[in-house]
């Protein structure tokens, strides 16, 4: 049997099909303007890889903010519920969930069978997504790899007062002004995404063991951050932006099946 | 399920948390017509249950849109609280 899940981001789109309970194609790109046509050809991308015809897929269920834009989608699902079933597929023994996107994070509390037991999103603050990272990068003028990994060499907790993303930029200026050193900036800004992820995590608990996925867990600062916030270590997966797709495609198995 | 709907920001966190397994018992739904603010509709979720969750337009201005239920002196009990039969839902602020 061959489906997919197309997880419709804010930023970006990603696509996994499976054949057989195998991963054989992905496909990721912009969400652009048009994420309908932008989801389209995220999946003709993954079917190339996949090596087969999009007609030969059987099922696919969407996620993601914008998965209602998916007309080639037989069902949604919600990023909650993918990310759940996906998380729980390739590492068996997680009980939490922590997804950070670009402009929204997730803890999940989830049961052995990858059901969500209790969930919380941040649906408000840039400053808890991976999206503030990359402005503050912008505003000391390094690309958000540097920026994660100078974060790492900071000797010191500098707390940032700003309630905004806006705010923030010039709390960032006036730091450089007052000749704080980049790494110290760097930490203070992943310190602050890290305590409003935290915040919105003790809302469903910490259960061991503890996942991270989405794209914000591949910046090593923000990881880091979160580790020392929580005190607790992560089990991160490969891939760990696909997980939701991933977990859409498995849930398109299940609904092919009960079709049938 | 437990769902925690709404954010954290600067100034605190406002969340409604619903628990949903009530709403598994529940036949009236009285939420939804209790809220002054159309803060609740009953959704079908992941697992086809029907439920009540928070609107996706009032997820981001919690703190705002539940405002006048909370003044500040002499709170009355909130609508949404008083009309659950199942004590499903509940306020983080
Ligand atoms: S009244 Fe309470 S139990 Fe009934 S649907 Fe609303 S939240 Fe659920
Ligand atoms: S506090 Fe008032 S406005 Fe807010 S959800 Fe309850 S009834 Fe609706």
């Amino acid at each position: 049997m061959i489906t997919a899940g197309i997880d419709v981001g804010s930023k970006t789109i990603k696509v996994v099909i499976l054949k057989d309970g195998r991963v054989t194609g992905r496909g990721m790109k912009a969400a652009g303007l048009e994420q309908a046509e932008s989801a389209t050809v995220c999946l003709r991308q993954a079917a190339a890889e996949a090596g087969i015809k999009e007609s030969d897929i059987e099922q696919i269920v969407s996620t993601g903010a914008g998965r209602k834009a998916v007309s080639q989608a037989n069902s949604q699902i919600t990023e909650v519920g993918a990310d759940a079933v996906g998380t729980v597929h390739v590492l068996p023994e997680a009980r939490t969930v922590i997804d950070v996107g670009a402009e929204e994070g997730r803890g999940i509390k989830v049961s052995a069978e990858g059901k969500v037991v209790d969930f919380a999103v941040n649906e408000k603050c840039a400053a808890g997504a991976g999206s503030f990272a990359e402005s503050m990068s912008r505003a000391l003028e390094m690309t958000l790899e540097e920026f994660g990994q100078i974060s790492l060499k900071s000797t010191r907790s500098i707390p940032m007062n700003a309630q905004c993303t806006v705010f923030a930029e010039s709390e960032v200026v006036s730091l450089l002004h007052a000749e704080t050193s980049k790494e110290d900036i760097s930490r203070a800004v992943h310190d602050a995404i890290a305590s409003r992820v935290a915040s919105m995590v003790r809302r469903v608990g910490i259960e061991q063991k503890v996942a991270l996925i989405g794209g914000v867990a591949y910046n090593p600062g923000f990881v880091n951050s979160l580790s020392r916030s929580l005190e607790t270590e992560f089990v991160i997966p490969d891939d760990r932006e696909y997980i939701g797709a991933l977990g859409a495609a498995l849930v398109a198995v299940e609904r092919s099946k009960g079709n049938k | 399920m437990k769902a925690n709907y709404g954010y954290t920001d600067g100034s605190g966190d406002y969340y409604i948390t619903i628990e949903t397994e009530g709403c598994l018992k529940c036949t009236e739904h009285d939420c939804v017509d209790a809220c002054p603010q159309d803060v609740f509709a009953i959704i079908e979720d992941d697992y086809d249950d029907l439920v009540a969750a928070v609107v996706e337009e009032h997820r981001r201005s919690l703190a705002y849109v539940c405002s006048e239920c909370k003044p500040a002196s002499d709170p009355p009990p909130l609508p949404c609280v008083e009309a659950c039969p199942q004590n499903a839902i509940s306020h983080s602020w």
